[in-house]
């Protein structure tokens, strides 16, 4: 059998345009983690954040990866539970982020959903719903769309999920539909072994997730999710695939989630072992260690670029901190934008 | 000339695609097939790239709508079935219906769903799934009973920047005519008076409408008017029209095709018996189907669902109180 192919970078891939994609990611990632580490850090001090907090830690590279190939405002983006460094990456400011998590007025979600379910649809950026694999088929709608009004072009869309999330119906179903009409759409798959608590041996029985990229009609590779560098090579192959007519292109990155499910879960049904393996290299490790391997940055740089990270997030979370929760009285509870249909407003 | 509530059905979605470029629809079997029940019948011909077969994936075709509404299409939804929606409720309920409230972005997408029974369609072709949507904020629900609100209220809800549940009704397909698509008269949300009365109410829609005038027709010859309300959109429900109503006759028959427990009939009695149970003269009646699955022979079907004559007995039973 014909297994679909491994990417990993080679040094003849390592263009200038390359290295400075590859730094510009690596400050992404760095943002995401000092972002989810400062949230991480005010959900357990409690009282601050409403709801969970759900972090990508070990997911940056795989993540910010695609949303750095991606367009904004031209291209869609429908990310996932883990997407915080690809968020940033395609160009979502933390402050969306931070007044989600802290659920003020001024967020985008204006205190009606919070944490990671946020968005802005009308610049690209979809708001994800906890009901795995249903974004896939919104994305393909929205380039459905585009492609009827003959405003497609060369954008393309996107979409990630994780290994657990490809045993929903939703998943087969967007996907395959996707595939009928041959849209550009990338369809990223963290397989970050656990679904919650859920082992792969009980998610699925195929050996390879990418496996499935055939059964589709589609291309799919797969890709160490570790690895900023070939991460970075496959989904900008993808991407250029998709952007000339390719239609659906498949990416599989193998990782291990470096954090629970949410910050309320210690992973204790992760095994040593697995905690030991390949898979559980820290993604940001290896990619500093490869930029100071290759004399991309040396450790003035990293520090310096920390100290401004670490500012940035710190500064914007004082500044929401400050900014105003909703208010019920201000709430005209409208779940439909045609005012005059609205039940439900009696006083009782 | 004559019009079947068919080719209302029909006419609306050729007038929905030759007024807006924005619209195309995409369904099951929906193009060069024109449908299962041929609602679609030459439209692909009339407007090609604009009416789409989909792959038998009922969520993808939702969550589809909802990606293109955001980029501003309208799409209408063909459910070959309203029964195979179930499949695709999620994107419905968490999806389409979720997303105004979240984001500020409005969701303009209709789905048509085939409602109802028709003799010989047994459990899984026969439901009405009006009450399960109508429970969830952010859907509208529209029900029409004739051949103008076919024609009229899918019209409207194609040009409703929320989505909508379009529940046409089956058996209305081929039984239902009219001469000619009156006027367009009132909007979604508006009940109307489908036949006035003054010894007691019965609060419908969609297929029943018919059910019920029938047996208002059965009563007279008894003495009794009957003033028939016919709801036209189950969500949002005009209460104001059945509150009237019931102050003008004093007995309510809340009258659905739809299994019993909870739904729209016990919608309808709550709101009377909570803001209008002074105008009341005798408990309120609810008639529905029977609380089994729907069944295949015509005999069984029959005795299934509220006809002319169970209702005849309900109003008699309201009436004697």
């Amino acid at each position: 059998m014909a297994l679909a192919p491994s990417i990993n970078c080679a040094e003849t891939d390592l263009t200038a345009d390359f290295r400075d994609q590859f730094l510009l990611t690596y400050q992404h990632m760095l943002l995401a983690r000092v972002l989810e580490e400062k949230l991480g850090s005010l959900y357990r001090a409690g009282g601050r954040i409403v709801g969970g907090v759900y972090i990508g830690k070990g997911q940056e590279a795989f993540s910010a990866a695609l949303g750095v190939q991606l367009r904004k405002g031209s291209d869609i983006y429908g990310p996932l539970i883990r997407d915080q460094a690809g968020r940033i990456a395609y160009g979502e400011p933390i402050l969306d982020c931070v007044r989600t998590y802290l659920g003020t007025i001024t967020g985008p979600m204006r205190g009606r959903d919070g944490n990671i379910h946020r968005g802005r649809p009308k610049e690209g950026l979809l708001a994800m719903i906890s009901h795995l694999g249903s974004l896939l088929s919104v994305v393909a709608g929205g380039l459905f769309a585009r492609r009827q009004a003959g405003t497609l072009g060369d954008s393309i869309g996107a979409t990630s999920i994780g290994d657990g999330g490809t045993s929903t119906g939703a998943f087969h179903e967007g996907l395959n539909m996707a595939a009928v009409e041959k849209l550009p759409i990338i369809v990223s798959i963290a397989n970050n072994q656990y679904a919650y608590s859920t082992p792969n041996t009980r998610q699925y029985a195929c050996e390879n997730l990418v496996d499935r990229a055939a059964g589709y009609g589609i291309e799919g590779v797969s890709v160490d999710a570790t690895d900023l560098a070939s991460c970075l090579k496959a989904f900008r192959a993808a991407v250029a695939r998709a952007r000339s007519g390719g239609g659906p292109q498949m990416i599989v990155g193998t990782l291990l989630r470096l954090a629970g499910h949410g910050e309320h879960d210690d992973a204790s049904y992760i095994p040593d072992k697995a905690r030991q393996g390949t898979s559980a290299r820290d993604c940001l490790a290896v990619a500093e260690k490869f930029a100071l391997d290759h004399g991309w940055m040396n450790s003035t740089d990293l520090r310096e670029l920390n100290e401004e990270v670490r500012l940035n997030v710190d500064q914007t979370i004082s500044k929401v901190s400050n900014e105003p929760a909703p208010d019920p009285f201000k709430e005209n509870w409208q779940a439909l934008s045609s005012a005059d249909l609205v039940e439900g407003q009696h006083e009782a | 000339m004559s019009i079947t509530y068919l080719e209302a059905i029909r006419e609306a979605q050729y007038e929905a695609l030759r007024n807006d470029p924005a619209v195309f629809l995409y369904g099951q079997d929906i193009a060069t097939f024109g449908g299962a029940f041929k609602a679609t019948k030459n439209l692909s011909k009339e407007f090609p790239n604009r009416v789409f077969d989909a792959p038998i994936s009922e969520d993808a075709m939702v969550g589809m709508a909802v990606g293109a509404a955001v980029e501003g299409a309208r799409p209408i939804i063909e459910m070959q079935f309203a029964d195979f929606s179930s499949v695709g409720f999620n994107q419905i309920v968490n999806q389409a219906a979720t997303l105004y409230w979240r984001t500020n972005v409005p969701c303009p997408i209709t789905i048509r769903m085939p409602s109802g029974g028709t003799a010989g369609s047994g459990p899984f072709h026969s439901q009405s799934m009006e009450a399960i949507y109508a429970h969830y904020p952010g859907l509208v629900i529209v029900t029409p009973a004739t051949v103008e609100d076919a024609y009229w209220m899918l019209l409207d809800s194609v040009q409703l920047n929320d989505p909508v549940i379009y529940c046409e009704h089956k058996f209305l397909y081929y039984h239902l005519k009219a001469d000619q698509i009156g006027d367009h008269e009132l909007p979604i949300g508006k009940a109307r008076i489908a036949r006035p009365g003054r010894h007691a109410t019965i609060v419908t829609y969609s297929a029943m409408v018919h059910e019920a005038l029938r047996a208002a027709e059965e009563l007279q010859l008894d003495g009794y008017s009957i003033e028939v309300v016919d709801l036209r959109s189950v969500k949002p429900m005009d209460t104001d029209t059945i509150l009237a109503s019931v102050a003008r006759t004093g007995r309510l028959l809340a009258l659905g095709e739809a299994f019993p427990w909870g739904g729209v009939t016990a919608e309808i009695i709550a709101r009377v018996t909570t803001e209008g149970f002074h105008l009341l003269d005798a408990p309120p009646m609810r008639l529905n189907s029977k609380d089994t699955p729907i069944p295949y022979h015509p005999n069984l079907w029959k005795s299934h669902r509220p006809t002319t004559s169970t209702i005849a007995g309900a109003l008699r039973r309201l009436l004697r109180y």
